[in-house]
């Protein structure tokens, strides 16, 4: 009994320091960023490849819910879950509610591709884009969190509520005042 | 047995599980994976369970209420074989696919509604220790997993290609998005109280003082009364009210489709009775018996209040659920949360 226990310690053992010495550990890290990564930007892609205008904004959804996933992959739990919440909730369901109820007879072709000068105008637009976003992405100085920050949280709340209290108010106001101009844009002045 | 009181018996009985995987493998790593796994299935066990529990207890309760028996046939005088003859039934039967209907959404919408009911027990404290994933923006995420319910509902409404499904849909998102905002605003007293998102925090600090049920009554009966809405239960069926759209959008869903609308939506029942049980009732703080014990009495009480609730009202107009919400509940949640503030700067200064 103990020698077969031995044996199976041992063999797990081996395998495991096998797979630690191939780098199994990074290789799984980098498939699940990548599978997360893969799933955002392939539903991206199919927004814009889809005949279908309904199946292209659900597709956005799922691509709203790949960034989040990212997001929380990534240990920023709180992006994580408002992107959830805002993107993956609201946004999403305000655009795939607006195309349902603008419903047409015939929705399997609600989605044309355009002319090859619009098409090239699109490339041009989401190339520069692209390149601006890399850009950043590579030029700006990411660094580790500090550890007095606490949790993402903690850190968050702190900053909000201290330093940047005044552009965190009138941001506030700006979507109150949104809001108050959305009611009176659809009831009409005189009932709201 | 001291241990067992210290610790409480999940985590007790998880550590004993780990203790002869660790014999029996001798790897740390692999240890940890299989326990995760083993976590994981006993999260889906609970979540079958409770669907197989309640469909018979449903029926009991309303027998109950409306002076009736109820199931008395299959399965002895109780008719406790009733849900397993239930599957039969649904498993034998015809998977009817509407003409006309979006193939893919379809097909896709209940397995997609499932999905965030089933995630959200990950972040339920069940006992002293026993959290899937006790992150720390635990209620946040949580909120926001389960607001992605509403889209599967939209999509199995829009795809089945029938009005009474569209409707269905539509008055979903209505439902769900305005009950939302009530619900989050009554959670947000808990969160000032504790001073923390984590789950098992706040359940922490209810072991220490008191249930916040006591604290926080507002803020309990908006939450009873909007997670009601939330899970589409009378008075706010309207997503699936008979009399009017059949059953709303999963009119057009058949056989084991339909028991998967069934599954999600006991889920989401046994979900916000746990939530309630969490959040305002101490969730597994209790005297003499173990923690578990306490949880799943105080969950299964929950559980009986919202079928109560369901067999006793009439069903609401969608004006009235509407107006309800925004008019009555968000204002009242919201001045909830001043006087909550107020409150904890009195307590401070005394």
């Amino acid at each position: 009994m103990n020698d077969l226990l031995s044996l199976v310690h041992s063999l797990v053992n081996g395998g495991m320091d096998m797979a630690v010495e191939m780098g199994a550990p990074d290789l799984i890290q980098a498939g699940i960023f990548y599978a997360l990564a893969g799933v955002a930007v392939l539903s991206a892609l199919g927004v814009v490849l889809c005949r279908n205008v309904v199946h292209s904004a659900l597709l956005l959804t799922a691509s709203f819910i790949g960034v989040g996933c990212l997001y929380l992959y990534t240990a920023a739990d709180f992006m994580g879950a408002v992107q959830f919440l805002v993107y993956g909730g609201a946004v999403a369901i305000l655009i795939v509610m607006a195309i349902m109820l603008t419903r047409r007879e015939d929705m399997a072709h609600s989605n044309p591709s355009r002319s090859l000068l619009h098409q090239a105008g699109a490339a041009i637009v989401a190339g520069g884009f692209l390149l601006t976003m890399a850009l950043a992405a590579l030029l700006s100085p990411f660094q580790e969190a500090p550890a007095a920050l606490g949790d993402s949280v903690t850190g968050l709340a702190d900053l909000m509520l201290t330093k940047y209290v005044l552009p965190f108010e009138v941001a506030a106001i700006l979507l109150l005042v949104a809001m108050i101009g959305a009611i009176i844009l659809a009831k009409g002045a005189d009932e709201a | 047995m001291n241990a067992m009181l210290e610790n409480g018996i999940v985590v007790t009985v998880a550590g004993v599980l780990r203790e002869y995987l660790m014999l029996l493998f001798g790897n740390q790593f692999l240890t940890d994976l299989i326990m995760k796994f083993i976590g994981l299935g006993a999260l889906i066990g609970v979540i079958l369970t409770a669907a197989i529990v309640f469909t018979y207890a449903e029926r009991k309760v309303c027998a109950l209420i409306q002076v009736r028996l109820g199931p008395n046939r299959v399965g002895g005088r109780f008719g406790l074989l009733q849900p397993f003859a239930d599957m039969l039934k649904l498993m034998s039967k015809e998977d009817i696919i509407p003409a006309g209907c979006d193939r893919v959404v379809w097909a896709l919408s209940p397995m997609l509604l499932f999905v965030p009911s089933a995630l959200a027990y990950a972040f339920f404290p069940f006992d002293k220790g026993a959290v899937f994933a006790d992150v720390n923006v635990g209620i946040f995420l949580l909120i926001a997993i389960s607001s992605q319910a509403v889209l599967p509902f939209l999509m199995g409404g829009y795809a089945s290609n029938s009005k009474y499904a569209m409707i269905g849909g539509m008055r979903t998102v209505a439902q769900m998005l305005s009950y939302e905002a009530p619900m989050v605003f009554s959670l947000l007293g808990i969160v000032m109280l504790t001073g923390s998102l984590k789950m098992s925090d706040i359940v922490a600090v209810q072991a220490d003082n008191v249930w916040f049920v006591l604290l926080q009554p507002v803020a309990f009966v908006i939450f009873v009364i909007t997670a009601t809405a939330e899970t589409n239960r009378t008075p706010f069926d309207l997503v699936e009210g008979e009399s009017e759209i059949v059953a709303g959008a999963f009119s057009e869903y058949s056989g084991m489709r339909w028991a998967l609308f069934f599954l999600a939506e006991y889920a989401n029942l046994l979900a916000v009775s746990i939530l309630t049980t969490t959040f305002f009732l101490g969730g597994w703080s209790g005297p003499v018996l173990p923690g578990v014990v306490w949880f799943g009495l105080k969950a299964v009480f929950m559980v009986f209040v919202f079928m109560w609730l369901r067999w006793t009202f009439p069903r609401t107009r969608i004006d009235q659920m509407l107006s309800l919400s925004w008019k009555v509940l968000l204002p009242l949640a919201l001045v909830n949360v001043m006087c909550t503030g107020i409150g904890i700067y009195i307590y401070r200064l005394l």
